[in-house]
């Protein structure tokens, strides 16, 4: 029996050559990523009891997004904690201010196909995008995965998800991952490794590929991949990264469940409140006044989104009557729709949007909250 | 720790984090909160326990938030493991992590009140003493067996830097 992409690369990591589904093994972690909340001020202590240092500093990155612009002193104390913490720990790839904890990574260039990646916040999963095995774990595993470089864990199952055929206009990966969520519910893949593939997968730029891995989460996968391809090579190569070892699933490896859908028939879907699996087609929602609408967060304020809400708005200004927030997710996001093709100018200019770029906007939801009547989030859940 | 024997308590299906540390309780010690643990499934549980018991439970036992307060004050309880058809996964970790024996048996359900029970954790076998009756588990690696027979993965961390100075393990 072959493997899938999980085993692969969970084979690779713990030096054997196949391991077998409900197995706990012991992993080299090929890079790991902390944030602001959940990273430095919570290991710190401890680290400094052992008096070690990080396993490996290089592979290693902190990110600063969740308070970032500090609201208050004790936002702006953990922030200088966090910076401090990463200079004298000699992590070089910590990133303030560069947007969200996701996403800069992966623009960075710190995610390669083949890895064994985890990341200390919940959408984690994001970096599977790019063929790697990607995880998220809390403070306690992330202080053994610094101090050591390894971890355990137990080889999932896998979901095999396929979207044949073609997307229509206006139909985007998040409608693709909100009518899959429909059909598993939010657990349906609890435990399991979630691999995407299909006609319509394979053609998704790169931004629009990470939504699928992001929102993974929202069915309860441990992982959300993608096999790699030329989109994910050419994003590499303009980054001048060269070295990683594509992984693809064997033709015969073994999947608990296997789920189809037409790309072709999908129209725009619409989480209504309170749960991602609560979906349906916008067409068939009943029409209703939107006070606020907001474009943001690591799943839904990448450049491609900002193209398409800047393709909408071409031409148009938003209601008085509504407001308009945008929270794009990182700052190469903003430097692109900048400088491409004016996506920026219709967005920020003609609309003008209250505007912001942290991922504060979802752990502290300051941002995003509505008191009065209907509110829209292009976001990735709706809790 | 390598074999764990214990008079079993059964519970069911979905017990969440909130009945085994009651919200209201978050406040208190690691070992105060053990004097409340599971009231939110059994009133009268905590007065129940002898040290060395076993909870045996159905599917997705730790569901719910993700409260490290929860493995530990159970472990703080004096529970010796807990079993269960399948646990949430951050329970789970968190459960390893803090030192709590946490097995999981597709068979648990087979497992009666106030049965005792074996659990070889290396071997991969629970044995029904009261039963007779044989299950299988998932053994652990060598990794995990460090991490529970250590006391949880600080303790063990602790424990290897101290041995070999500060050099990384």
């Amino acid at each position: 029996m072959g493997l899938t992409l999980a085993q692969k690369i969970i084979a690779r990591a713990s030096h054997r050559k196949r391991v077998e589904v409900g197995e706990i093994v012991e992993v080299d972690v090929d890079f790991a990523m902390m944030q602001d909340s959940g990273g430095p001020r919570r290991i710190g202590a401890t680290m400094e009891k052992l008096g070690v240092q990080i396993w490996d500093p290089d592979k290693v990155t902190i990110i600063s997004d969740h308070f970032v612009a500090a609201s208050d002193t004790t936002e702006a104390s953990i922030l200088k904690y966090t910076r401090e913490w990463a200079k004298k720990y000699r992590v070089t790839k910590y990133h303030e201010r560069e947007g969200i904890c996701h996403i800069v990574p992966v623009e960075k260039g710190y995610i390669r196909p083949g890895m064994l990646y985890v990341g200390g916040d919940s959408h984690s999963t994001t970096a599977g995008a790019l063929g790697c095995f990607a995880i998220s774990m809390g403070s306690t595993d992330m202080l053994g995965i610094m101090v050591t470089g390894k971890t355990w864990l137990k080889v999932p199952e896998s979901i095999k998800i396929i979207w044949n055929g073609k997307l229509t206009r206006g139909v985007m990966a998040k409608d693709m991952m909100l009518k899959t969520i429909q059909k598993t519910r939010i657990d349906g893949a609890t435990y399991k490794s979630v691999e995407f593939t299909g006609e319509a997968v394979d053609k998704l730029p790169m931004d629009e590929r990470l939504v699928l891995s992001n929102m993974a989460i929202e069915m309860g996968a441990k992982a959300g991949m993608i096999e790699p391809n030329d989109v994910v090579y050419a994003y590499l190569e303009e980054r001048n990264i060269t070295e990683y070892e594509a992984v693809f699933s064997d033709p015969d490896a073994e999947y608990c469940e296997v789920l189809e859908f037409d790309a072709s028939s999908l129209s725009p879907m619409v989480a209504l409140p309170h749960s991602p699996d609560n979906v349906q087609p916008i067409k068939e929602t009943e029409p209703l006044s939107i006070d606020q609408a907001y474009i943001g967060a690591c799943t839904g304020a990448k450049y491609y989104d900002l193209k398409m809400a800047a393709e909408v708005l071409k031409g148009r200004k938003v209601s008085s009557r509504t407001r308009l927030l945008v929270a794009p997710a990182s700052s190469e996001i903003i430097r692109r729709a900048s400088r491409d093709d004016g996506s920026w100018r219709t967005l920020h200019f003609v609309n003008q949007p209250e505007f912001s770029w942290t991922n504060g906007t979802r752990s502290r939801s300051d941002f995003s909250f509505a008191c009065d009547g209907g509110s829209i989030r292009y976001n990735r859940e709706n809790y | 720790m390598k074999v764990i024997r214990g008079r079993v308590w059964v519970f069911g299906d979905n017990i969440d984090t909130d009945m085994i540390t009651p919200g209201q309780y978050l406040k208190l010690t690691p070992e105060e909160t053990a004097r409340h643990v599971l009231e939110g499934a059994d009133p009268y549980f905590p007065s129940k326990i002898r040290p060395g018991d076993i909870i045996v439970a159905g599917r997705n036992f730790g569901c719910g938030s993700s409260r490290e307060s929860a493995p530990t004050s159970i472990k703080q309880a004096g529970i010796g493991s807990v079993v269960a058809v399948f646990f949430a996964r951050i329970f789970f970790r968190n459960a390893i992590n803090v030192g709590l024996p946490v097995v999981e048996c597709p068979d648990a359900k087979k497992i009666q009140q106030g049965d005792v029970i074996e659990i070889d954790l290396v071997k991969g076998v629970i044995h029904n003493i009261s039963l007779h009756e044989t299950y299988k588990i998932t053994s652990y690696p060598k990794i995990v067996m460090e991490i529970l027979e250590n006391g949880g993965l600080v303790k063990l961390l602790e424990r290897k830097l101290g041995v070999e100075g500060r050099k990384n393990v």
